[in-house]
Parts: C-alpha cells; sequence; structure tokens
C-alpha cells in the first residue's frame, strides 16, 4: 500500500503513536519470544556475563521519539556487541561485529524503542569473557516533540 | 524492492598512514518492522536491511546485523584504521534479496 504524503500530513501524530502501540499487542500473538536471558545466553555460549565494567552504552534518558533513539555501544577489545531492547516485541537489535581494520570497538546507530525500557548491550572480549550493561531510556509515547 | 533507497557515505579523501578515521554512513530506507498495521487493520509485511558491512581493501572493518528496531534510514557512524591507500566498499543486504553498494576510495600520504 502507497501512503501518499497528505496521509502522512494528515495523521502525523497518530500514525506515531500507531507505530508504536500494536507493537505491544503484536507480540502475544506471535510465537512466545526468547526472553531477555536466552537470548544473552544464546550469544555468550551460556557463559555468565559481567555487569558494568569494559562496556559502556550511551543513550539518552529521555527519548520523545521512540522511532529514532540514537545510541552509542563501545567495549574495548571486543569482537562483538550485542544490542537488545527487552522491552519490545522483538528484542534483538543488532550484533556488530569488529574487523582487524576496526579502529575502535564501538559504533553508533539510531534505534527504535516500543516503550520505557533498559537498553541492554553485551560484549565479547578478546579474551573470552563477556560483559554486560544496560541504559534506562524514558520513551514519551506519541510526544512528537510537541 | 523498495523504493528510492540512496546510500550516503562520509569518509575523509586523505589520511595519513596509520591512521583512525570516523566514518558515517547513511542509506535511505523505510525499514518496516513488520509490526506495524495499515488502516484495514492488515500487518504490512517486515522488509529491512537486515545486513550491513564494511571493507578496506578486502580487508573486514564492521560488520552489523540489524532487526526490525533498527530506525528508518539506517544510519552507522564507526571508526575505521587505515594502513595504506585503497578503497572502502560498503554493502547492504535487503530482505528482497537486493545489495546496494558504495564505495569510497582514500588517499594515505
Amino acid at each position: 500500500m502507497k501512503i501518499d504524503r497528505r496521509d502522512v500530513l494528515v495523521s502525523g501524530a497518530s500514525a506515531a503513536a500507531l507505530g508504536i502501540l500494536p507493537w505491544a499487542a503484536l507480540a502475544q500473538d506471535a510465537e512466545p519470544a526468547k526472553t531477555l536471558d536466552e537470548l544473552i545466553a544464546e550469544f555468550t555460549g551460556g557463559v555468565e556475563a559481567t555487569e558494568g565494567e569494559g562496556i559502556t552504552l550511551d543513550a539518552p534518558e529521555i527519548a520523545e521519539n521512540g522511532n529514532t533513539v540514537p545510541i552509542s555501544v563501545e567495549a574495548e577489545g571486543a569482537s562483538e556487541i550485542l544490542v537488545l531492547a527487552p522491552g519490545n516485541p522483538v528484542l534483538p537489535v543488532a550484533t556488530f561485529k569488529f574487523g582487524e581494520l576496526a579502529g575502535k570497538r564501538a559504533a553508533s546507530t539510531r534505534i527504535r524503542l516500543a516503550q520505557t525500557q533498559d537498553v541492554t548491550a553485551v560484549a565479547k572480549l578478546a579474551d573470552g569473557k563477556f560483559v554486560r550493561t544496560a541504559a534506562n531510556v524514558k520513551v514519551t509515547i506519541g510526544g512528537c516533540g510537541g | 524492492m523498495a523504493d528510492n533507497v540512496k546510500p550516503r557515505v562520509r569518509v575523509p579523501k586523505t589520511a595519513s598512514a596509520g591512521e583512525v578515521i570516523t566514518i558515517k554512513t547513511l542509506i535511505s530506507h523505510q525499514m518496516e518492522s513488520g509490526q506495524r498495521k495499515d488502516k484495514e487493520g492488515n500487518v504490512i509485511p517486515r522488509s529491512i536491511i537486515n545486513h550491513f558491512s564494511v571493507t578496506f581493501n578486502g580487508a573486514p572493518v564492521i560488520d552489523v546485523e540489524m532487526e526490525p528496531a533498527i530506525s528508518t534510514n539506517p544510519y552507522f557512524e564507526f571508526e575505521a584504521k587505515v594502513p595504506e591507500s585503497g578503497e572502502f566498499v560498503f554493502r547492504w543486504q535487503d530482505d528482497d534479496g537486493s545489495v546496494y553498494e558504495d564505495k569510497q576510495s582514500i588517499e594515505v600520504s
């Protein structure tokens, strides 16, 4: 279906709300999604990830628009960083894999958040250890900057 | 096939050998999450870019598995080490099988 410009203008605010709200409702219909812990265990192969040290996740404390929330992750010496949004219907957000020419084990992007939640990042370090951290982001649903 | 997919990449033109440079990329894409419904209540099928990778003279820089939670017009910023003159190749893979590619050369003095 083609959404024309007029549709977008007329339903600007409501569309933004609709874009977010059905996520929560739909989550129940779909096959049971894996939990945060299951996804982390899958990534680490069952190894316990230590909290805090060695990984940073930058995200705004308050995101007025959950459709585009800037985040940055960094973990020195990491070969992979997994980002998860436990409050979204689909928890995984992205997996960054760093190659030999990565200048820094860091990346920034913009993500969607369905609701207020603790965005979580887990890094696999060169020594085979795992570290994790989380950042709470308050999402003002339907608040398009008004 | 998504409409009007246009990659944009910002790479410095020159660098010194071994320098770490910042690269910014943006690609216009609606990143339909597969969670939204249209006016009739039908689910709009998922259509996203699911993979992004960057290489320099064939060596890997970064590789990203992308999920529907990545925002419309996916943006990435990261750093790369440039040991010599050469070419960055940026590749985005769409759910529909399309591959979008951009190349940028850098002169190392």
